[in-house]
Order: C-alpha cells, then structure tokens, then sequence
C-alpha cells in the first residue's frame, strides 16, 4: 500500500524581525470591534499572531466595576502589545498616548504611531505624522508607523529611524483590499526596514496579495473582527499570509500573453 | 478638596494621596496609566503623591483597538 510522502519544510523562512525581536508570524492583529472578550480572544489564537494592537482609553473609574479587563485575554507574557494613537489628529496627543502606554506596560517601548487627518477617510497626516515619529524616535520609542502608500513618505519614516514602516492597503475598516500595489511594491524596493500593510484588508485573498508583493507582514483587524464568522476569518487570514508569503520566496511563473501546454507535444500517436 | 478625575468631579479629603484616589475608585492593583495634570505619574510614586485643589486627573487603561 502506497504511503503519503512525509511532510517535510520545503524552506525555512527568516523570522520577521522588529526593533531587534524575532517573530515566527507574519500576521499582527487588533483587538477592537469583537463581540467580546472571548470572541477576541478565539480570534487571536486562530490567527497565530504574536503581536497584537491595543488602544489607550480611559479607564472605567467605577460606573462598571466587574467590566472585563482585555489584557485578561491577552497576557503580556505570552503576547507582544502593540499600543496604537487611534483617534489621535494632533502630534501632542499622540505623542502623549505612546507615553502613557509606555507607563502602562512597564517601560515598553514597541508602539504603533498613527496621526489621522480626516474623519471620513482616517487618511493619516502625513507631515504630522513625521513630526510625531521624530519626537517618539528621538524619546526611545520603536516606532511602527502607519502612514499612506507613498513611496517618498515611507522613505522619509524609514530614513527618521521608525522600526517598521505600515503604509495602508486601503482606509481604515473599509476592507477595499490593495488599491495601490505598485505603490506599495515600491515602498518594499526602498526599506531598509520590515514594511507591514496596514488596513483596508477585506479578505484572506487581500493577504496573500500583500505578502506576494513582499511585504514583511500584514496588520489588521476590522477583516477579522467584521466577518460573519471571525474566528474562522483569522485562520484563514493566517493561511494566506503563509500563503502568500510562500508564493513569494518561491517566486511566481512570469505572466504570458497566450497559452503554453503543459503536456508535451513529442510522442503524440494521432 | 475638589479634583477632575476622567472628565468628572470629584471631591476628595485634603491632603489625599493619588494612591488613596485610586482605592477609592477601586483600581489598585489594576494595569493603567496615571496623569496628574499631564505628567505620567510612575507606579511607584502612587502612595506618595499628594493630590492638591483643582488637579486634573486623567487614568487610562488598554482597550480593545486596531
């Protein structure tokens, strides 16, 4: 009886590396928009993601005292927390929410710079943006920074000392998928440091885009936390970012006009 | 004494440390953040630190987020 061939790693892939540490998953998710605790909590799990986005609020000062707290479900020991500026539209207030998640966590330093620009698209401003990762660099901080798929601003992040550079694939929570890859390809082609696509990913096929363009890793979060079913969405979030990761180191067949056989012509009998 | 905690009044014995605030409020022990009047308060400094008159008090914690 015939026995199925034994699995073995085909290649090993280098770690993704930010700001000095290694990570096995290219997939980083948030936290926001779950039905729950526990629904985030599946989610991550599925997803295999090591790093994880947090957002700074204020804290509940007794109106719900048994309110569950997140960072139940996502110990700081098991887990890399990337505390993002959401909601920030000045340099100061997001300066001062990274400072206060570095107090929060102890001293951590990884977090995720955005600084937004306008309400209906959550396009960053950029030239805040900029300014706000200078500050954040020069204080310490490993700066994750999301920014537009602008080749010559991802540049400038990259050149100020950012860790990684996240341009968006598409605005935030609208699941559009890559609008801009050449954009993005060329970003790729100029770092020196990990590029994440960062929003607008809808679905698994949008991850496998990234990673085949050669992006490092992916963030997202509203196409996990909006689909029917998010668990089920997180693990096949975590098969296309392989996927597509894989098809990249394997390098793609060149694209041709017309048809070639795959069978040979030779030894034909008609 | 009279201070803002989160946005909302609040009245507090004079001389009240931002420790015994915090108890008060229940959060001891809990993970958060503290700003008295925009700078961070470290940890270790919460029993100490003596609140006075009209101080604005901002307490933050991680939420769930993107």
């Amino acid at each position: 009886m015939a026995t199925p061939a034994e699995s073995v790693p085909l290649t090993t892939d280098n770690p993704l590396v930010i700001a000095g540490t290694s990570y096995h998953s290219r997939l980083l998710v948030g936290t926001g928009k779950y039905k729950d605790n526990e629904e985030t909590r599946q989610a991550i799990e599925a997803s295999g993601a090591q790093i994880i986005t947090v957002a700074i609020r204020r804290s509940n000062i007794g109106q719900n005292p048994d309110e569950p707290n997140l960072l139940d479900v996502i110990p700081v020991d098991k887990y890399t927390l990337l505390p993002n500026t959401a909601g920030c539209y000045t340099v100061e207030d997001a300066v001062r929410t990274c400072r206060l998640a570095r107090e929060l966590l102890d001293g951590h330093k990884l977090v995720k710079l955005e600084v937004l620009g306008d309400e209906k698209t959550l396009f960053p401003d950029v030239t805040a943006t900029i300014e706000a990762a200078e500050i954040l660099v020069k204080d310490g901080f490993d700066v994750m920074v999301y920014t537009n798929d602008d080749p010559l601003i991802a540049k400038r992040l990259d050149d100020i000392g950012c860790a990684a550079v996240m341009p968006l694939a598409a605005p935030i929570g609208s699941g559009l998928g890559i609008r801009n890859p050449y954009n993005i390809l060329t970003i790729i082609e100029n770092a020196n440091v990990p590029i994440l696509v960062d929003a607008g990913v809808g679905t698994a096929s949008d991850a496998a885009i990234a990673m085949e363009l050669g992006c490092d890793g992916i963030l997202m979060n509203t196409a996990i936390a909006a689909a029917k079913n998010p668990v089920l969405m997180a693990s096949a979030m975590k098969k296309a970012t392989e996927a597509g990761r894989e098809a990249y180191l394997a390098g793609r067949m060149p694209k041709k006009r017309f048809a070639s056989a795959s069978s040979p012509v030779d030894g034909l009998f008609f | 004494m009279n201070i803002t905690v989160n946005g909302e009044n609040r009245s507090l014995d004079p001389e009240a440390s931002l420790g015994q605030l915090l108890e008060m409020l229940g959060l001891n022990g809990k993970r958060i953040a503290v700003e008295v009047n925009r700078d961070i308060v470290p940890r270790s400094d919460y029993e100490h630190f003596k609140l006075s008159e009209n101080d604005t008090i901002e307490i933050v914690n991680a939420i769930g987020g993107g």
